[in-house]
């Protein structure tokens, strides 16, 4: 049993090692990953200062272009990793190791998370300082419990993906390309998901990041967000803790079930499809 | 004329591959319903944040000229970005853009034709899009100068392809950056080329940049074309004629730059060995 537990926690850091590593080893890409969802932000924020909307719109946007960077490295880096590493060849190594499945993505996630901290508070802080926006969180403790809860659930739903994506050759490609613009529609990333009405925005709720952007706006402008809000933060923050359990619980379910099927299927090799 | 033929034969097999890769990776239905989702829902983006702040909602008078910029930007992500990805792709993701240099055809021209496949994805994006539009948004198109229309959409598209063989030049010479060098560019290009807003928002340098890129004035002709007048006061005193001009001019800039630059990338690539690279990212 210790030896098992042992095996998880190395194999967790292990994975999460050249993750947190590589950030600082080609600095250039923290140049580009601040600077890249900057550019989709500016022109978010300049149509919207185009249509005279309060300062605090930007806000949205800029928040927004951060979350999209978890989103993003959720969808390419978590639910289309294992599709990568068949490319490369190296799923057969993962799948040999003695240890768990789960530990390997939850390295990644780990791994993957603080590394996109790094570029969520690049495009924060520059967007911020660039734009001039109002920044002033009321509910310090409240804010960041949304925050970590929304990452939690929301890379839960990136282990899920990835035991999803398994089975997939270049389909795991288009799909993870299909989820980004309708994804930011949905999930409201540069507008207030109330927009899109209570029940699409309830449906878009099972991804994490709808509840989470809604209950850090309406934390961040309680004033302008009392015409927008989805719902209460409570509730969202109630929404979220149920979210990445089952998230987590389905991913580690989902894994086995994917990996057999793929066994049995013939697809854990295949490449180039 | 060996060389032209070579450079069809590459253009063909680069079209055909690219339309492949692009469609044949689901069922048609799926392909469709792919092809309609994405593009439709950048659009529905805008459409919102305008309902949720804009007065008058999609009645602003912006709206039509930030809803045809977006929808025809469409083609700057799917060419321009396009084709240097096609580079990333085959070298790194198939390990076959070797054998497509040692194949008797053209590189130049193959990637023209990975473009030419990018092109017909995009216009079916652009058209649905458009059509969209139309029926659910009450945007009014009208095609009152539709020699404008060819004209400028002739000259646009090349000069994208154009520039986009320049990025996959590029792209050849660079190892960790290759995936995202298109995406920036035509993230820059987004922002700088006022495809959703009045150029005049933008700090004054970053303005005068606006002015001196192609796809401004692109934009700007079809803006003409299709809603009778332009988004941007600076450009306002050019005639059609002039802008047509002033495309035609950056295409033929775009011909001489990418036939130059990607040679001697080609050179370079050659030399140090980097057609087989392969840097797993």
């Amino acid at each position: 049993m210790t030896w098992q537990i042992r095996t998880f926690l190395r194999t967790v850091v292990g994975r999460a090692y050249p993750r947190f590593i590589g950030v600082w080893r080609e600095k250039s890409w923290v140049i580009f990953d601040v600077f890249f969802p900057l550019l989709q932000v500016s022109a978010y924020v300049y149509i919207y200062r185009a249509i005279g909307a309060p300062p605090e719109f930007a806000g949205f946007a800029v928040l927004g272009g951060a979350m999209i960077a978890y989103w993003m490295n959720v969808l390419w880096s978590m639910a289309s990793q294992l599709y990568w590493e068949k490319e490369t060849g190296n799923l057969q190594l993962y799948l040999i190791a003695p240890t768990s499945r789960m530990a390997i993505l939850l390295g990644m996630a780990l791994g993957g998370l603080t590394a996109t901290t790094v570029r969520a508070a690049g495009v924060i802080l520059v967007g911020a300082l660039l734009f001039r926006i109002p920044l002033r969180v009321g509910h310090g403790a409240l804010f960041l419990g949304v925050f970590l809860l929304t990452l939690v659930a929301l890379y839960g739903l990136g282990m899920l993906l990835s035991s999803v994506f398994l089975l997939w050759g270049r389909e795991a490609w288009h799909l993870s390309n299909l989820f980004m613009e309708p994804v930011y529609l949905f999930s409201g990333f540069y507008f207030p998901v109330r927009a899109l009405g209570f029940w699409v925005a309830l449906v878009a709720s099972v991804i994490p990041i709808t509840l989470g952007l809604d209950a850090l706006r309406q934390l961040l402008y309680p004033q302008l967000m009392e015409r927008f809000r989805f719902l209460p933060v409570e509730a969202e923050l109630g929404a979220l803790a149920a979210l990445a359990v089952l998230f987590l619980f389905l991913a580690h379910r989902g894994l086995r079930f994917f990996e057999e099927l793929a066994r049995r299927e013939g697809r854990l090799t295949l490449r180039g499809q | 004329m060996r060389r032209l033929r070579e450079a069809w034969q590459g253009f063909k097999a680069g079209a055909w591959l690219g339309w492949q890769i692009e469609s044949n990776w689901t069922e048609p239905f799926l392909f469709a319903i792919y092809s309609v989702i994405k593009p439709v829902a950048g659009v529905l983006i805008l459409v919102f944040m305008y309902l949720v702040v804009a007065q008058g909602g999609l009645e602003n008078p912006l709206f039509p000229q930030v809803f045809l910029g977006t929808t025809f930007y469409l083609y700057v992500v799917n060419v321009l970005s396009g084709i240097s990805w096609s580079v990333h792709d085959d070298r790194e993701h198939y390990g076959m853009l070797k054998y497509v240099y040692m194949a008797p055809l053209h590189l130049y021209g193959y990637l023209l034709g990975r473009g030419a496949a990018k092109t017909l994805v995009a216009t079916i994006s652009v058209l649905i899009t458009l059509a969209f539009g139309m029926a659910f948004l009450r945007v009014r198109l009208s095609l009152g100068s539709p020699g404008l229309l060819a004209a400028a959409l002739m000259l646009g598209l090349a000069a994208l392809a154009f520039y986009g063989i320049l990025l996959a030049g590029v792209s050849l010479l660079i190892a960790r950056h290759g995936w995202m060098v298109g995406d920036v560019v035509a993230g820059g290009l987004y922002l700088l080329c006022g495809a959703a807003f009045p150029l005049a928002l933008l700090p004054a340098p970053f303005r005068a940049l606006g002015l001196g890129l192609p796809p401004t004035y692109w934009l700007e002709a079809l803006r003409r074309a299709l809603l009778g007048a332009g988004l941007h006061p600076e450009l306002a005193a050019l005639s059609d004629a002039q802008l047509l001009l002033i495309l035609a001019g950056s295409t033929l800039l775009g011909v001489a730059l990418s036939a130059g630059l990607f040679r001697a990338a080609e050179r370079i690539a050659v030399r140090r060995g980097l057609l087989d690279m392969q840097t797993m990212y």
